[in-house]
Parts: structure tokens; C-alpha cells; sequence
């Protein structure tokens, strides 16, 4: 694997097939659609009432990545990362009543927003101390070297948890051991609102990697085919014995941090010239321009996220919330695992 | 039968359990090839191999999220950090990835985090804490601060197997001073049940870990007196036994709490708070506690000596709080 930007590189290796590309869109449309409710809709009406982070413009990294996880594979998402929990299988029901603080939400009204997980589904429940599921990921690949099996650990981070001292530690760990895992950066530019420079003296995570004695990649993050054919050579590598490596994708953040932040300190400029490389209609285009989809079936796609995610809220609606004598429950172990 | 010493009752129990139960596996800074900087470890990169008896770089908190990771896909980790005062790199992994993960999103964590702790043998500041306290507030860990070495064995098999996490606190200076017959049938001690280690009408000493023995002397000098001293040993603090602990306040009606751990915060206030609202009227005198003072634990023997509690200190509180 080359540090090179793989945009230089004259074709992918690794290409999907129709259906896939498909699929691929229909998931991204589907992030974008229900972070677009949760954010815009759901989060201003007072309908969800915690914090809200979501990863509009960075749809195709989650979407590009998790696309190669095998059912036993094993994930540990960030918060920028919707598409994960969706490929999983996780249903938009549970995610939108995980929002809202229901019963029936992943964690039960205990937890909100993208700190939700289910290792029925191999997906493991994002912290908010930065970088702290890398080396859980690692201790995952762990496993799967001690037990021969032939499963990967995929972790996600975006390049501000790069700045805190479990990611160098996991790292390490999983490089000393030569662990079955990915390490997926989403570099979008800010940390809340620290841009690169004032987080990093370098200019790309990526050159981190040779000081762990790993390969080291950086992808254009909106380019879906990019993100799909990087992250399969890095899942593959780590699922044939490579051990770690790191993917580094370049993207922007077409959002506050959360929410509530209005990146009035992203220069107006920047969010302009991103918005001209969203990965969505990026795609559409190409896709388009190959035959393999039709205007008239984009807008039906369209329409079929709407639909899901209208299901999605309605059903979280009626869902209840959690009796408050549950406050106490499940501290320790009361004779039921997940 | 050969007496088994404290540190290798624990040595025995982990060794068991790993024979028992292929999910068990070992981690942490120089357990493989070197046994452990206190030999808890050792021989058993011969028996199990290096995927079951792993050497890791000085990272305790990869040690501890690779066991949190480890544990989330079916096995039973136990970590040793080298010298427990260590644990506080970790501590993030353990407070908020660790013991949240049940509560949250109903994914158990059973991992074992264990290490020596404690003073009086010199070991300084960054050697000889007691830091017990700094988890006793985090509600989804569990803390076991074994004194004997049948307690050291039954404990560490019941943290190994217990669901959820457990900090699993073995005094070094107890290592190879404290020895005993142990049963050859496996046997656990159960978490969150407390030992009477001696009987007595008078009055209650409440402690754990080496403090334990410091309070048993202090009893055998009450005695001469005509003092008869009750001493309970709390082993599990987190969940305390709160049972144990108000049937013996109750009994004496004096009670002295008393750990190595340093006084403001320690974990002997909640045992004095329990007691105070539950068993107050059973009372005859002011609930009493004993520990360090707020310092870091000097390294210098005489400093030393003033920072742990002297059993000539026990006996004179003791007899005060008996004549009250």
C-alpha cells in the first residue's frame, strides 16, 4: 500500500459490481436522509432533545468501508459513521427511538445518539473519550489471531481522536501484534473547531503509519469508488495476515460539530467548494453517465429513504420511553446478556 | 501439605482457571517471557504459549481496552498492570468504556484488572498506593482487596468468572509473608461478602488487605486488656457488604474503620456513612477511622513508618473509643 494520494492512481484494483454501486448509493441516500431528519427535522422541533453529530458529506466513507464487512466481522464506529450501524442491519426504527430517548432504542433510553452499539450485530458502542475503540478494536483482532479465525476489526475514528494517546497506544498494540484490523481515519478538517494545523504537524494522519511499521493510505473520502477499493485492499490485507493498517480519508464536514454549532469559524469559502464534491451526487453522476442508474430511478431511491426513515419516526413515536424504575437496572449482570 | 504463599494462591487460581477455561488469557507488561515483575505469571508462557500469555508494551490503557475488546467477543481476560499504581493510565478505559458498556448498550465486560498494591516496602510514591478509591465511585466495576491467600485464590477464580469487571487489588507486602494450607478442590470466594476474622463484644475493626493483620494484632494486645476487639474483613469493597457491616456495628456498638488507603475520600467513609444512618441508635460511641494522612505515601523508611497505621496507633484509639 502507497502514502500516495489514490487519486493519482490511474484506475481502482478493486471495482463493485452494479448491484453493489446500487446498493452503495441506496445506503449513502439513507444516511443523508435520516441524519438530514434527525439534524434538521427531529433536533430543532425539540423532538430529540440530546446532542445530534452527524456526517453529511462524509456519507461515502462509512458506506465505502463497511461494505466489505464479512457477518462476523467486528466494528467499532465513531460518531460520524451512520452508515455502519445500517449495513450492520441495525433498522432505522431502532436508531431513530435510540435518538429519542425510547425504550426500544439500542440503549434503551440510556444512552443517545451514536453512542449505540449491539454485538448481536458485531457492533461495538462508541465513547465519547476519543480514540478509546482503538485499542478495543485491537483487542478484538486480538482474539481472532489468538482463535485462527479469519475475522477483521474494523475501527473508525475521525483525525481529532488522532491527537489522544489511546489511539497511539492501540495502534501500536495492534502493529506489535500484527493484528487483524483496520484503522479508518475521517479527517474532515476540524476537530469541533481546531482546524489541522493547530492539531497536527504534519499533513496527513496517514504519515503516522510508517512509525508504526504499517501501511499507510490516503483516499479522497468523497469519492465512493475510492473509498471502496482502499478499504477492501486494507480489509483484505488485514484478513490475510498483514496485520493493521491505516486508511486515511479526505473529507470535510459540511456541518457544525454538533447541532447546536453553526462552524461560523469554517470560512465560507470551504464549505463552498466541499459542497461541489458531495459525494452523492458525485456518484449519481457517474453512475448515471454509466447506464447504470436513470434519473427517474434516483428520485424513486429517493423517495424509498423518505419512506423508511417516515416509517422510522413514526414507529419511534409510539415507542415508549423508559420507566423510570429502570434507572437502576443493569449496572451489573442480572442474568441476561444481549 | 506445603503452605501456599499469598502471591502464589493467585498464581494458582488464574493457572486454574486458564486450564479450565480456554477464554482465559493473560495480558500485561512482562508476564510472558519474564513471569512477572512478581513472578504471578510465571511458567505459564511454557504452558499456555504466548496467544494465551501475552507481553504487551508499556500501555496500560492498550492492555486494558485490548482486554475490553477481547471480552466483548467471548473471552475472559485478566490484565496485570505491574505495579497497581499504574492503573491510573488506564483509568479512562476502565471508568467510561468498561464499567458503562452493561449499563448502556447491555454488553458485559468481564475482564479482570489486578496488580500489587500497597506499602511498607519502600516502595515510594509511585509504588506503594492504594488507589482503590479513585473506582469506588464508579458504579459498574466491582473491588476485591484480598488478605489471605485462600481469599487471594477464591477471589481472583470468582473475578475471573464473574460477569462484569472486576479491579482485583493483592497487597505486595503480603506476597510471601502471609502463607496456608489451601484446600485441592476448586473453591471460589464468593464477591461482596465480608470475613469475620475474629470474634469480640467490645468493639469492630472494619478494614481490609494487609490492614487486616495490623488490626488482628492490635485485637491480640486489646485483649490483655480485657478488650475483646471484633474484626471484619471486608475483602470485596465495591459492592460493600453491608450486611456484614451493620451486623457488626450493631454487635459492638464501637466501631473503628480502618484502611491503607489515604483518609479524605477513602472508601472507610461510606462504611462510616452506612452506619451512621442505619444502625445509629446501636451506637456508644463515635464511628472512628484510621488511615495514612492526605500525603502521597513517602518513600524514606521513617516517613514510611508515620504514613501506614501502627498497631501501637489501633491500640490507642481502640482503648479511647472503648472507654467512651
Amino acid at each position: 500500500m502507497a502514502t500516495e494520494p489514490a487519486t493519482k492512481r490511474p484506475r481502482f484494483t478493486h471495482v463493485p459490481s452494479d448491484k453493489t454501486k446500487l446498493e452503495m448509493l441506496h445506503y449513502m441516500k439513507l444516511v443523508r436522509e435520516i441524519e438530514d431528519r434527525i439534524e434538521r427535522k427531529l433536533y430543532r422541533q425539540g423532538r430529540i432533545v440530546g446532542g445530534v453529530y452527524v456526517g453529511l458529506g462524509q456519507e461515502a466513507i462509512s458506506v465505502g468501508t463497511a461494505i466489505h464487512m464479512e457477518k462476523d466481522d467486528v466494528v467499532a464506529p465513531s460518531h460520524r459513521d451512520m452508515g455502519v450501524f445500517l449495513m450492520r442491519g441495525i433498522t432505522s426504527r431502532r436508531i431513530i427511538a435510540q435518538y429519542m430517548g425510547r425504550r426500544t432504542g439500542l440503549t434503551r433510553g440510556r444512552d443517545g445518539n451514536m453512542h449505540m452499539g449491539d454485538m448481536n450485530y458485531n457492533v461495538i458502542a462508541f465513547v465519547s473519550h476519543l480514540g478509546d475503540n482503538v485499542p478495543v478494536a485491537a483487542g478484538c483482532a486480538l482474539v481472532f489471531k489468538q482463535r485462527n479465525q479469519k475475522r477483521v476489526a474494523l475501527c473508525y475514528n475521525g483525525e481529532g481522536a488522532t491527537s489522544r494517546g489511546d489511539w497511539h497506544e492501540g495502534i501500536n498494540f495492534a502493529s506489535v501484534h500484527k493484528l487483524p484490523v483496520v484503522y479508518f481515519v475521517n479527517n474532515n478538517a476540524y476537530a469541533y473547531s481546531t482546524p489541522i494545523h493547530l492539531q497536527m504537524a504534519i499533513e496527513d494522519v496517514a504519515m503516522r503509519a510508517p512509525g508504526y511499521g504499517i501501511p499507510g493510505e490516503v483516499v479522497d473520502g468523497n469519492d465512493i469508488l475510492a473509498v471502496y477499493d482502499a478499504a477492501k485492499r486494507a480489509v483484505d490485507f488485514a484478513r490475510s495476515g498483514g496485520g493493521p493498517s491505516l486508511v486515511e480519508f479526505k473529507t470535510f464536514r459540511m456541518t457544525g460539530h454538533s447541532a447546536h454549532d453553526d462552524a461560523g469559524y469554517v470560512p465560507p469559502e470551504l464549505f463552498e467548494e466541499w459542497k461541489r464534491k458531495d459525494p452523492i451526487p458525485r456518484f449519481e453522476k457517474q453512475l448515471i453517465e454509466e447506464g447504470v442508474l436513470t434519473e427517474k430511478r434516483r428520485d424513486e431511491m429517493q423517495m424509498e429513504c423518505v419512506k423508511i426513515v417516515d416509517d422510522a419516526v413514526d414507529w419511534a413515536e409510539t415507542q415508549p420511553y423508559p420507566a423510570a424504575e429502570e434507572v437502576t437496572r443493569d449496572v451489573y449482570y442480572e442474568g441476561q446478556e444481549s | 501439605m506445603a503452605l501456599t504463599t499469598y502471591v502464589d494462591a493467585i498464581k494458582e487460581g488464574i493457572w486454574e482457571e486458564m486450564e479450565k477455561d480456554d477464554r482465559v488469557f493473560v495480558l500485561g507488561e512482562d508476564v510472558g517471557i519474564y513471569g512477572g515483575a512478581f513472578k504471578v505469571t510465571k511458567g505459564m508462557l511454557d504452558k499456555f504459549g504466548p496467544m494465551r500469555v501475552i507481553d504487551t508494551p508499556i500501555s496500560e490503557s492498550a492492555i486494558v481496552g485490548a482486554a475490553i475488546g477481547a471480552s466483548l467477543v467471548g473471552m475472559r481476560p485478566v490484565c496485570e498492570m505491574q505495579f497497581i499504581d499504574f492503573i491510573s493510565c488506564a483509568f479512562d478505559q476502565i471508568v467510561n468504556f468498561a464499567a458503562k458498556c452493561r449499563y448502556r448498550w447491555n454488553a458485559g465486560v468481564p475482564i479482570v484488572v489486578r496488580g500489587p498494591c500497597g506499602g511498607g516496602v519502600h516502595g515510594g510514591p509511585f509504588h506503594s498506593q492504594n488507589p482503590e478509591a479513585y473506582f469506588f465511585n464508579v458504579p459498574g466495576l466491582k473491588i476485591v482487596c484480598p488478605s489471605t491467600a485462600y481469599d487471594a485464590k477464591g477471589l481472583i477464580k470468582a473475578a475471573i468468572r464473574d460477569p462484569d469487571p472486576v479491579l482485583y487489588f493483592e497487597h505486595k507486602y503480603l506476597y510471601r509473608r502471609i502463607k496456608e494450607d489451601l484446600p485441592t478442590d476448586d473453591f471460589i470466594v464468593p464477591i461482596g461478602k465480608a470475613a469475620l476474622r475474629r470474634e469480640g463484644d467490645d468493639l469492630s475493626i472494619i478494614t481490609y488487605g494487609a490492614m487486616v493483620y495490623k488490626a488482628l494484632e492490635a485485637a491480640d494486645e486489646l485483649a490483655k486488656d480485657g478488650i475483646e476487639v471484633e474484626v471484619l474483613d471486608l475483602r470485596t469493597i465495591l459492592p460493600l457488604d453491608e450486611e456484614a457491616i451493620l451486623a457488626t456495628a450493631k454487635k459492638t456498638s464501637k466501631v473503628i474503620v480502618m484502611h491503607e488507603a489515604t483518609m479524605t475520600g477513602g472508601p472507610g467513609g461510606e462504611v462510616v456513612a452506612r452506619i451512621a444512618q442505619k444502625a445509629f441508635e446501636y451506637l456508644d460511641g463515635p464511628i472512628v477511622r484510621i488511615a495514612p494522612p492526605d500525603t502521597p505515601v513517602p518513600y524514606s523508611p521513617p516517613l514510611e513508618e508515620a504514613f501506614l497505621p501502627q498497631v501501637k496507633d489501633i491500640v490507642a484509639t481502640a482503648r479511647k473509643l472503648a472507654a467512651y
